[in-house]
């Protein structure tokens, strides 16, 4: 094929990738965006193996089938409770995959046209270093990220001292072999790089703690991007660098809406040390107030007289998997003719836009979900605020404390409607680690127990 | 003038220009996705970030078994676990998303 043939090929498949993002502004035209977006990779993988120097036809089929395969089994059997673990999984190998193209590009550097082994194009050099050590901080960072989602590595955030110097020291490190390793092309430093910025990601994502997650994951799939991009300089290749810089400033966009959701910069966020067991705030002085406690029978009653109900939904319904028997709850109180929605706080879960797949999934229609923009000025209107499994963004100490770590936060105003139903395990703080006030109040009802059950039993009473 | 003589310069500075214009897109098209789908955007990105598959098959291309070529495979392998896990996930959080009326029918 001629190299114009090529190009325009890429072309159409860079622009199926910008229409499948597009299709992404409506539910209805997602569905064909995301089939736009697979065509788009069908032409750039074709094209590719339509190239002279590609004649391996067989181990690369191979490959593609065993990647296919796995992928397609992970994809089949993930619980959406976990997508967040997963899409944190997936970053980490678009980080790995294009530390080994890089690896693959300075071996061979015949292959993609940067000159010969020994004197690679400066320019090629800088770009293939850059690359990789974004690749290598991708993967390890969203390595972390797993574990902590998993809960196979604590969730707090571990912090210790000069820890900022020493992550900047070890970027300037960094910066000084990729000067080394252009001048040198010396193999062994390019491998010291690919160490090294392993390292960094590590450090980098240990001392972000959970609540933190959503930012972390959003800024993981921009790195993924920019790493993407920076192959796509190595190879000359504009496929890449659009679809780089398409997902680089995805990311960059989704860990803004995250950060200002939770009223902190970006940078408070990468310096970590928020959000965690340990750190414990003004909670200690409470155990003199009262809490008035109900049972399912006591909820179904007061939401069985409401006319109208707002669901706030958190982290806890997900964990409890309560999305299903809530939306046979609310399903009976819409027979009763009462005006039930869900409010989604834009930080609710642990990646964006985590609990409208979730309440999807149990079939909650999507014109029932709204965004904290779009609902909030409807609480004083409201009989029944039902809290499940969320804290933090319904606590008002963020509108009213200056002391506290939250102020400042946007929060679901759950407090200005007639009564509060909260249901929750026990009296523990959030994420956060700030204590409740709403808890204390005489229009809020605390449901003590697990988030399903509790359904189910509200469910049983209302029947 | 200069920037045509010298080849190597000239392709950078397209790659450069591409890489903002795609930068300034992607603003776009980013901002105007509804905050509901925010899950389904992360994922559909994980994906199309593999179009990275490229320069993976381009280096598993040659015949003979090279360093190269073998991390060419690896990365082939990687990428496609993300294709298709990606798209794969995508499709089924979006055909989650339905409009009232549907789910009444199905129920029925």
């Amino acid at each position: 094929m001629s190299p114009n043939i090529v190009s325009v090929l890429y072309l159409i498949s860079a622009l199926l990738f910008i229409f499948a993002l597009r299709g992404l502004s409506h539910p209805e035209s997602s569905r064909t965006g995301n089939i736009l977006g697979i065509i788009g990779m069908i032409i750039a993988i074709v094209t590719t193996l339509m190239f002279k120097s590609v004649l391996s036809y067989a181990e690369i089929g191979a490959a593609v089938l065993i990647g296919g395969f796995i992928g397609t089994i992970i994809a089949l059997k993930i619980e959406m409770t976990a997508l967040p673990q997963l899409v944190a999984a997936f970053h980490s190998l678009v980080g790995l995959a294009a530390v080994f193209v890089a690896a693959a590009a300075f071996y061979d550097p015949m292959s993609f046209n940067i000159g010969n082994v020994g004197s690679i194009f400066k320019s090629s050099l800088v770009e293939m270093s850059i690359g990789t050590f974004i690749g290598a901080v991708t993967f390890s960072g969203s390595v972390l990220a797993f574990g902590k989602l998993q809960g196979t590595i604590s969730g707090n955030p571990i912090v210790f001292k000069f820890q900022h110097l020493i992550n900047a020291l070890i970027f300037l490190f960094i910066v000084a072999l990729i000067v080394i390793f252009v001048l040198t092309q010396s193999s062994s430093i390019f491998w010291t790089i690919v160490v090294i910025s392993i390292l960094l990601g590590f450090l980098v994502v240990i001392p972000i703690g959970g609540a933190d997650m959503p930012v972390v994951i959003s800024m993981l799939n921009s790195y993924s991007g920019w790493a993407a991009c920076g192959i796509g300089f190595t190879l000359s290749n504009n496929l890449l660098i659009i679809t780089g810089a398409l997902v680089g400033s995805s990311g960059a966009i989704l860990s803004y809406i995250m950060s200002k959701g939770m009223n902190r910069s970006i940078i408070s966020v990468v310096m970590g040390g928020f959000g965690g067991e340990q750190a414990s705030v003004g909670g200690s002085d409470n155990s003199d107030k009262i809490v008035k406690q109900g049972n399912a029978e006591d909820a179904a009653y007061i939401l069985k007289n409401a006319d109208s109900v707002i669901i706030v939904p958190g982290y806890g319904m997900a964990v409890a998997q309560a999305q299903h028997a809530l939306r046979e709850m609310c399903d009976l109180l819409k027979k009763e003719n009462i005006n039930v929605r869900y409010a989604i706080h834009p930080v609710a879960g642990r990646m964006p836009g985590h609990m409208n797949v979730l309440l999807a999934e149990a079939n909650v229609p999507y014109e029932e979900v709204l965004e904290l923009e779009e609902i909030n000025y409807d609480f004083p209107m409201t009989e029944v605020s039902f809290v499940i499994g969320a804290n933090d963004v319904t606590n008002p100490a963020a509108k009213t404390d200056k002391t506290s770590p939250i102020f400042g936060m946007p929060i679901l105003d759950v407090e200005k409607s007639d009564s509060v139903l909260f249901v929750k395990r026990s009296l523990a703080t959030g994420y956060s680690g700030v204590d409740n006030e709403l808890f204390y109040r005489d229009n809020t009802t605390m449901l003590f127990g697990d988030a399903k059950k509790m359904c189910e039993n509200i469910v049983k009473a209302l029947g | 003038m200069d920037g045509i003589v010298n080849h190597s310069s000239d392709i950078f500075v397209i790659g450069l220009t591409v890489f903002f214009l795609a930068c300034i897109i992607g603003y776009y098209v980013v901002w105007s996705v509804t905050p509901a789908l925010h899950s389904p955007l992360m994922s559909v990105t994980n994906a199309i970030s593999s179009v990275i598959i490229v320069g993976a098959i381009l280096a598993a291309g040659p015949g003979g078994y090279g360093v190269s070529k073998i991390f060419g495979m690896i990365a082939v392998i990687l990428a496609t676990v993300n294709i298709f896990g990606g798209f794969i996930v995508t499709y089924r959080m979006l055909s989650m998303f339905k409009k009232k009326t549907k789910t009444k029918k199905e129920k029925q």
